[in-house]
């Protein structure tokens, strides 16, 4: 199994301020709703042009969705 | 549940269930017969091509089941899948190769061919099966 990320995300968040769904999201970067469900949960990283797309989606920067703790 | 992830579990299911009834079979048949003697052929053919029907059916099955409870189920793999789908693959090849490997060694020693194609059969089995398991792991589990 692969090692688990420290990369974390404020997707849900970001996401319910937009007044999107999940089924909606998901449609709009062209992912299924599991997938997305996932991504929030941190059990899935997306590659950097999904995060791209979510962060085009979401009209807020990368790394106000994304975040990486400091060492 | 996803449309990938339930085509997993059907072919992991029918791939143990379909192996065990084939092993069963196998066994019976070793009780009475030599390796030589035995038929394998038949019920390996009838056991690969009944594996592929049930998990087929299965995974229909589940995606009706699926449907009728969630309305918004899906009927589409994505990236995620494709990514998962290459994970198990990669670990079910370390069995398909030490199969094939152990096959090969088996025909260098003129082992009979009860043993070479069962241990072929052996690695295609594993690598359906171990693959699939990785594959559902990753999928419960969460894959990075």
């Amino acid at each position: 199994m692969t090692k688990p990320t420290r990369v974390t995300n404020s997707i849900r968040e970001f996401r319910t301020s937009a007044g999107l769904t999940q089924i909606e999201l998901a449609a709009r970067i062209g992912v299924t709703r599991q997938t997305l469900i996932a991504i929030e949960k941190g059990k899935y990283s997306p590659s950097l042009e999904m995060a791209f797309q979510i962060s085009r989606v979401l009209d807020t920067p990368l790394d106000h969705l994304f975040h990486y703790p400091d060492e | 549940m996803g449309y990938a992830e339930r085509n997993t579990w059907a072919q992991v299911i029918t791939s143990i269930i379909a192996a065990a009834v084939y092993a069963a079979v196998l066994v019976r048949r070793l009780r009475i017969q030599a390796t030589h003697e035995v038929q394998w052929v038949q019920p390996m053919l009838w056991t690969i091509g009944a594996t592929i029907v049930a998990a087929i059916l299965l995974s229909i099955g589940i995606g009706i089941v699926a449907g009728m409870i969630n309305s918004d189920t899906e009927h589409r793999a994505d990236l995620r899948d494709l990514e998962i789908d290459r994970f198990g693959n990669r670990i079910g090849q370390a069995f398909l190769l030490a199969g094939s490997l152990g096959a090969l060694i088996l025909a260098m020693v003129r082992a009979d061919w009860f043993w070479i194609g069962n241990t072929l059969f052996a690695g295609l089995f594993l690598f359906a099966v171990v693959g699939g398991i990785a594959r559902l792991i990753a999928y419960r589990r969460g894959f990075q």
